[in-house]
């Protein structure tokens, strides 16, 4: 039985109920931005006084619509959030005044030029690494250019000072974040990985910023307070890190399914982890340029190289005491897929640790295969 | 005591009894389409060879993707940690196991007796034990079969990664009127060269076994020893590996 909080709502439940509040905000006249992705620059879509909403895909229901002007073999998170679009059939896509996405792989890229034939939609040129010259000029440039569009588009006009003010926001909401994400370090661990993931995700449908971080500091509160009365001192399951490609699309048959055949995910290392979030924005400088420091920090596959992603899981590693690093890989997705030979490398040459990798896409068609390789893997952890 | 390993695979199922020190029976009965009258039927024919499942002096554990449908077992294990297990013992010593399964495809990495990890094909037939079953069937043989006819033939390349439409290369190649035992070398190195492929990702620093129900083909071990460049043993009971190695975990958990 996994450890969930009260009137815990799964993924489909809380997408629903957001669907309402989002209903009743553009009824008082506020404005809706669908974005995919954490290299968005939310502060500025916060500073416009508009509210940001995730519309990453994560159900294979859409998929078959996307086929019809996408390739069969593209990662479904792709496929199943341009298929929302496509069929009308998500309502934040529906809600939002316009999207705001960025060049990160190949596949999302010219995925949103398509995209922008349904909905108006502004695609920043993200650098593909940040050591070249001009990377974080281009990046500074392009956060100016999209104030200006937002301006634009919104009809609003941005101050520093309520780019500020945004910023301040974000950085406590990532700080009520990271302290919640680091209640998986207690060993062994009140909260199940399950729940982070479906907490992380969801967390998209309530626009209030303030709301989200005292959500997060009370079920924070709540499972520290659980560890000291139920858990300290008992023998942990093994722990598992997470790592690779967004898992919203797979917490069923994959996370879930982990911690019911034994383990505990302790973290995850991909973006519906710590990653984005233990970087701060400076509040001392130019925002414009905090901002496109720290999201050039932000280590993906698509950056090249990308040597921080390795560096980010050395730290996971230690910190959260983890047994095992199980990585998820999307069909099709080119840069998770290359860069899995070398955390391969890393996790069981420099690290020690078993590690398992996991390619699979929305579909229920290998529960099985998936089922028999996580159990033998925590057939080798228990050995 | 007497410990038993069952592995229910997708094409057969492997029954075997061990003493605690040495393999007493083992048989083969074909997977039928429901696992559970398969595992019904293995009751069955233990009770006959004087196995009584149900006696609390023997202990069963069962693996293979059918393993969930034993009810009569006493611990379900993964075949990846039971060919682990059988491959150990099998050779005495740390190794590789190459098991070609009918539907899947694993390398096994034993170190100091246990699995420390492992690397299975993608879901897809290609490079498995059904490739073959099909491929034979489309020259209307079966694989002994296929295999005698490929020992005396020039491999066509049969360059389609997929079952099925490696189906169709072949039949044009039938068309095209070569060889059969043309063809059928043809097939079987499409299969050799997934394996292969698979095996080198997974890295063969060690003794390397064949298991499964390929493994009693010796042209087939040659053939993948020669791409392999490095000698691949096999056993008489390789096709129990998985079978084995349930009855040895089993010995180890109830003696």
């Amino acid at each position: 039985m996994l450890n969930l909080p009260e009137n815990f709502q799964n993924y489909s439940e809380a997408r629903q109920q957001g669907f309402l509040r989002l209903k009743e905000l553009k009824e008082s006249g506020k404005k809706v931005v669908g974005i995919f992705c954490t290299y968005t620059p939310t502060e500025l879509i916060l500073a416009a006084g508009a509210v940001p909403v995730g519309l990453c895909g994560v159900s294979d229901e859409p998929i078959p619509f996307a086929e019809k002007h996408l390739p069969k073999n593209l990662c479904p998170l792709i496929k199943s959030s341009y298929g929302f679009a496509i069929s009308d059939t998500c309502p934040y896509f529906y809600f939002s005044d316009m999207i705001l996405a960025e060049t990160t792989c190949d596949g999302k890229k010219k995925m949103y030029e398509l995209m922008g034939e349904i909905k108006y939609t502004h695609v920043m040129q993200l650098p593909q690494g940040r050591s070249g010259n001009l990377a974080l000029e281009s990046w500074y440039s392009e956060m100016l250019r999209l104030r200006d569009v937002l301006n634009q588009q919104l009809g609003v006009e941005i101050t520093d000072d309520d780019l500020r003010k945004a910023i301040h926001l974000k950085n406590r909401e990532r700080k009520a974040m990271l302290d919640y994400f680091e209640i998986g370090k207690l060993k062994p661990t009140p909260i199940s990985g399950y729940e982070i993931s479906t907490v992380i995700d969801t967390n998209s449908f309530i626009f209030d910023t303030e709301e989200k971080i005292s959500i997060l500091e009370k079920r924070t509160a709540q499972l520290r307070q659980d560890y000291e009365e139920k858990f300290k001192g008992k023998p942990s399951r093994p722990r598992i890190l997470i790592t690779g490609c967004p898992t919203g699309g797979v917490r069923e048959k994959i996370i879930r399914q982990i911690e019911e055949l034994g383990a505990d995910i302790v973290g995850f290392e991909n973006c519906c982890g710590p990653r984005a979030q233990k970087d701060m924005v400076d509040e001392n400088k130019d925002p414009y340029l905090a901002l496109a420091e720290k999201y050039l920090r932000i280590n993906c596959s698509v950056m090249s190289p990308n040597p921080g992603r390795i560096e980010a899981m050395a730290e996971m590693i230690d910190e959260y005491q983890v047994d095992g690093v199980i990585e998820v890989i999307l069909q099709a997705c080119h840069t998770f897929a290359i860069e899995s030979y070398r955390i391969k490398k890393f996790v069981t040459e420099e690290k020690h640790l078993p590690f398992l990798s996991l390619e699979t896409d929305y579909s229920q068609a290998d529960t099985g295969q998936i089922n028999t390789r996580i159990s033998a893997f925590l057939e080798i952890l228990a050995t | 005591m007497n410990y038993v390993g069952i592995d229910i695979g997708s094409t057969a199922a492997k029954t075997l009894v061990f003493d605690g020190e040495k393999v007493v029976a083992s048989f083969i009965l074909p997977t039928s389409w429901s696992s559970k009258e398969t595992a019904a039927r293995i009751k069955e024919q233990l009770y006959n060879l004087q196995y009584n499942i149900d006696s609390p002096d023997t202990k069963t554990v069962a693996t293979g993707y059918g393993r969930i449908s034993v009810d009569f077992a006493d611990k379900i294990v993964t075949e990846i940690t039971c060919h682990g297990k059988g491959g150990f013992y099998l050779l005495s010593q740390d190794c590789v196991i190459i098991d070609v399964g009918g539907q899947d495809t694993k390398i096994i990495s034993v170190e100091n007796g246990s699995v420390t990890r492992f690397l299975m094909n993608d879901k897809c037939s290609a490079g498995t034990g059904k490739f073959l079953e099909i491929m034979a069937n489309r020259l209307e043989t079966d694989v002994d079969g296929l295999f005698d006819l490929a020992q005396n033939g020039t491999p066509i390349p049969i360059s389609s990664m997929c079952t099925v439409f490696a189906e169709s290369e072949i039949i044009s190649h039938i068309g095209a009127g070569h060889a059969r035992c043309d063809i059928a070398a043809g097939i079987v190195e499409s299969v050799i060269n997934k394996v292969a492929l698979l095996a080198q990702r997974h890295g063969i620093d060690q003794k390397c076994i064949l298991t499964g129900g390929l493994s009693q083909s010796s042209y087939f071990r040659e053939q993948l020893s020669k791409k392999l460049r490095k000698k691949v043993y096999s056993h008489k009971l390789g096709k129990y590996a998985g079978a084995l190695g349930a009855a040895l975990l089993a010995a180890e958990k109830f003696h």
